[in-house]
């Protein structure tokens, strides 16, 4: 049997910050995961592949969010035979991924680090239609009051019943958001941990119709705005792709980094309910 | 009259089905065009669910050359899950294009594809779900005429009150014919209405108009006569055929999902037809003659369809593909090219010979080599001269040899089960060949871990082939036979453990044969079953025998006919077949001719290297064979 000559080393690592929007939300891990693959080789990014029978391309996924929910901050790495410029990635990545699929941060990894270690907390927004906002407001207080709530949840392994309250660093009801004339709607914006098991939307969702009975009538439309390092005092998240902007000093000038791609995104796509059309 | 998206409505709904994303479309290559521009507009539909309907080739090829046009739209349906269709009924939600979430209800055509006879109920739950009257008779100008294409198109019969046409053969030039023909009774302000369309469409002669015909039938349940019950519309409908695959190169543009489906591949078809002739296959039959693409256009389509879709995987499809005239030559050109690229090739190898394998290994020659396929189909060779399948054990022996002494260290071989005057023996002569074929495998190499897999169908006789006429081999027969050659392979100690068998049970056979062979009378079963809640009958954990067997017994208790009657019994020379009226180009009389050859086990050659034998397709449908070679040779991409 043949066994081929040795896969090309990785001579860089690059950090890819995308957006899942739109109809797309509806993709789950491995969809993405098929479509990046596909992406990349449209694009002709000299992706590294593993060695063996079966070479996988070295692109690796950090917590990715649940199938059905929107995020303007999933991350990936890719590993490259090649160096290439960050924003040429971003940009060719970007057009060869489908509409709704977008990239919007590229940066060099320096040797040695490790993204998911600054994956420490996700920022959500969660919509709820046909819920009061005093009512969804009461729910939060109560719940935020709570030491411990248990909720369940099903998992592979069977039902499992965890505390969804600890990880939660903040919720509150987001006041700024306008209220439709006519039905009512609530939006949550909370800052979870990334614990184990894990807390997702969901399971404080679970916990607000235990503590104040809040049962919204038609599934919440939730969209990761955030993850990063977190900073106690302020509840903000930082970039986490900023130590590796400082570490690396961009090659040709600021071409270096893709950055800024995220304020460049068009008006209106930042939330889930917006259905992405395409010309 | 604009047409709102149901995106917003189905939206909520998606959030609480399996694998919505199979709901959303937005495939990379899909198109959205401006409903208000197109002057006539498809749905297409694969009646089966998204992950098996969307790498079909017959849907993205029409699609593409649909949506070419200016002035013509179309968009893709599926057949949606039973949790989605639950929901969808709940909230109101119709049936829906995956491309723009437009209702199907609001085009002006229906066109599905049948691939196989066990997507009708997924078709007459689609039509409910769009709010499409399921008679075509209780339609009227506000709905979308329904299409039917597709092999199992050749006897639409069992569908028939449910369509308003069926087209036989290649669908690229005629759906553009109807499209102009559609397009200028628009344009005329619908003249006639609906049934002056159908009369357009029907007198043209190359669409089949059922209600334009009557079916009428013997007081013992044999069809009489079908002939046409007004002036204008032809007796026989004839298929088409497209006569050049150089000038029709799709699928440029293959459809890449975001959701996982069973095909995952830029496939190119590299050959129609298959004129090998065994009597077994439908599709061997009515698709004459062979029309082979040329090795040029397969290279530029190859290249084309990867750069277009980032597959990894090339499939190159055809009824045989190693026959294709210039088949070393594409298999090196392609292996070379992309040699170092991680994109693999794959060719369906049915065929057993050695040439077979040295392709294969070419194929392979970058990856791994896990298994080879051959077809036998019959265990014994006396079975084999039946279906005319010439294959003698002498050559499967050498050929299985050459493959294990290659690197292969498994053989899957494909059998049939219930073939016309098959006995007990000629089925446990498969376990004498798989013996011999690891026998010779352990001699090749030296070595114990050799496995070959025994892979066995039920046999289900099929409209337009020689065995048209034949008996379907009962159920319970099928089955004995087949644990018999199952303690047979158990029992052999030496052997035993190196050899697999898998086989399906007998009995979804037999609902196959009625819907293959069936008649317009079939319809009340289909329709029975699928009011009972059948659904996805191609899926064993969705399909019921019984079900389909307690609404034939309701459905044809007032007729003569029962499923034995439909699958069983053999028809003589003179019975009117329901599909006689519709025309592959299959001379009758020979057709009948080869099934006696059949009986008497005498061969046919293959007609591309024998004279022709006058199967009366060619001078039928004016058409000829096309083949090679062409001497030319893929050259290198210049840049890759
Ligand atoms: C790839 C393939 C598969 C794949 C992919 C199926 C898919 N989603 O497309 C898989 C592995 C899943 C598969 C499964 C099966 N397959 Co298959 N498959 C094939 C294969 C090799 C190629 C099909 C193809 O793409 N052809 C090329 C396209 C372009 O042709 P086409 O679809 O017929 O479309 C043309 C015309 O028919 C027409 N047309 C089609 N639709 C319409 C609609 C309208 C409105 C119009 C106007 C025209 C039109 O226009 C098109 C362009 O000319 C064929 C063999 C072959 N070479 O044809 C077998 C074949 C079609 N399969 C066959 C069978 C039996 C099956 C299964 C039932 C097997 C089983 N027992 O499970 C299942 C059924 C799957 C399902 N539920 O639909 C048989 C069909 C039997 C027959 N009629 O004789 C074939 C012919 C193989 C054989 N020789 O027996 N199959
Ligand atoms: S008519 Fe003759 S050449 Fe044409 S397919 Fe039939 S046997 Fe072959």
């Amino acid at each position: 049997m043949p066994d081929g000559p040795a896969p090309a080393p990785v001579i860089q690592r690059l950090r890819v910050r995308y957006a899942k929007r739109g109809r797309l939300r509806f993709t789950s891990q491995r969809d993405v995961s098929r479509a990046v693959e596909r992406a990349v080789r449209r694009a002709g990014i000299p992706v590294a592949f593993s060695a063996g029978f079966t070479p996988h391309p070295k692109i690796s996924y950090t917590g990715a969010a649940p199938t059905g929910v929107a995020s303007e901050a999933e991350y990936l790495e890719l590993g490259l035979t090649d160096t290439r410029d960050p924003a040429r990635v971003r940009a060719d990545l970007d057009a060869a991924l489908p509409p709704g699929l977008d990239v919007l941060d590229v940066v060099p990894a320096p040797a040695g680090t490790s993204l998911a270690d600054r994956l420490q907390a996700s920022e959500w927004r969660v919509r709820l239609d046909g819920v009061d906002p005093g009512v969804a407001d009461r729910a939060v207080a109560a719940f935020m009051a709570a030491e411990r709530v248990e909720v369940e949840r099903l998992t592979k392994k069977g039902r499992r019943r965890f505390d969804a309250r600890a990880a939660v660093f903040a919720c509150e009801l987001d006041r700024r958001a306008p209220e439709a004339a006519d039905a009512p709607s609530a939006i949550l914006r909370m800052v979870v941990r990334h614990v184990t098991p894990a807390v997702r939307p969901d399971d404080v969702l679970a916990g607000l119709r235990q503590v104040a009975d809040l049962a919204p009538p038609s599934p919440p439309l939730v969209t990761r705005l955030a993850q990063g390092p977190l900073d106690e005092a302020t509840g903000e998240l930082a970039d986490p792709l900023d130590p590796d902007r400082e570490a690396v000093p961009p090659p040709g000038g600021d071409a270096g980094t893709a950055h800024g791609a995220a304020q460049e995104r068009p008006a209106g796509t930042e939330s889930a309910d917006v259905v992405t059309t395409r010309p | 009259m604009p047409v709102e998206s149901l995106f917003a409505r189905l939206e909520p709904l998606l959030a609480r089905v399996n694998k919505p994303i199979q709901y959303v479309g937005g495939e990379l290559n899909s198109q959205i065009k401006d409903w208000d521009d197109a002057e006539v507009r498809w749905a297409l539909m694969y009646p089966d669910a998204y992950e098996v309907g969307l790498p079909n080739q017959g849907v993205q090829i029409l699609y593409e050359i649909l949506n070419e046009r200016d002035g013509v739209l179309a968009e893709r349906t599926y057949a949606v899950w039973p949790d989605m269709e639950k929901l969808m009924r709940e909230h109101g939600v119709p049936q829906f294009t995956v491309d723009a979430h437009r209702p199907v209800a609001a085009f002006d055509l229906l066109g599905v594809s049948f691939a196989t006879e066990l997507g009708y109920t997924n078709l007459l739950n689609a039509l409910d779900l769009a709010g499409i009257p399921l008679e075509a008779a209780d339609r009227t100008d506000e709905h979308p005429i329904v299409i039917a294409g597709g092999h199992a198109a050749f006897n639409p019969e069992p569908i028939a009150d449910f369509l308003d046409a069926a087209v036989l053969g290649d669908g690229e030039e005629i759906v553009l014919a109807i499209t102009e023909v559609v397009r200028e009774w628009k344009a005329e302000g619908r003249p006639g209405g609906r049934d002056e369309l159908l009369m357009r469409l029907a007198s043209s002669g190359g669409v089949y108009v059922p209600k334009f015909y009557d079916v009428t039938y013997l007081p013992d349940g044999r069809i009489q006569r079908v002939a046409p019950n007004r002036p204008g519309v032809p007796w026989r409908v004839a298929k088409h055929t497209v006569m050049d695959l150089d000038s029709w190169p799709y699928p440029k543009k293959p459809l890449v999902p975001l959701a996982e489906t069973v095909h995952e591949r830029y496939s190119v078809e590299i050959f129609r037809g298959c004129t090998r002739g065994c009597r077994f296959c439908q599709a061997g039959m009515i698709t004459r003659p062979v029309r082979e693409r040329s090795i040029t256009t397969i290279g530029e389509m190859v290249e084309g369809g990867l750069k277009e879709s980032g597959f990894t995987e090339v499939g190159l499809l055809s009824l045989s593909s190693a026959d294709h005239s210039e088949i070393a030559d594409i298999a090196k050109g392609l292996a070379d090219r992309y040699e170092g690229t991680n994109t693999s090739l794959s060719l369906p190898s049915t065929r057993v010979d050695a040439f077979n394998v040295t392709l294969a290994n070419e194929f392979s020659r970058n990856g791994r080599r896990s298994g080879l396929t051959f077809a036998p189909e019959g265990g014994s060779e006396r079975m084999r001269r039946v279906i005319n399948k010439m294959v003698s054990e002498e050559d499967l022996i050498r050929t299985v040899t050459t493959a294990y002494a290659s690197g292969w260290r498994q053989v899957k071989l494909y059998f049939m089960c219930g073939l016309p005057t098959e006995t007990d023996e000629d089925v446990l002569a498969i376990a004498d060949m798989a013996r011999r074929v690891i026998q010779a495998g352990r001699e090749a190499t030296g070595r114990r871990d050799i496995r070959c897999t025994v892979s066995i169908g039920g046999f289900v006789p099929k409209p337009h082939t020689p065995f048209q006429w034949a008996a379907q081999c009962d159920p319970r027969t099928v089955d004995r036979r087949l644990r018999a050659l199952r303690d047979e392979l158990r029992r052999d100690k030496e052997y035993g453990r190196a050899i697999g068998l898998r086989y399906h049970e007998g009995e979804p056979s037999i609902i196959e044969g009625l819907l293959s062979r069936g008649d317009r009378r079939v319809g009340k079963v289909i329709r029975a079953v699928w009011e009972d809640g059948g659904r996805f009958d191609g899926w064993s954990e969705h399909f019921s025998y019984e079900r389909w067997v307690a609404c034939a017994e309701k459905a044809l208790a007032d007729e003569p006919v029962d499923i034995d009657w439909y699958t069983t019994r053999e028809r003589d020379e003179v019975e009117v077949l329901p599909w006689d009226h519709l025309d592959a180009g299959l001379d009758r009389e020979w057709l009948w001719q080869d099934w006696q050859d059949a009986l008497a086990e005498v061969g046919v050659e293959d007609c591309r290297w024998t004279p022709c034998y006058d199967c009366g397709v060619c001078p039928t449908m004016g058409t000829e064979i096309q083949i090679g070679p062409t001497g030319k040779k893929l050259l290198p991409l210049s840049v890759v």
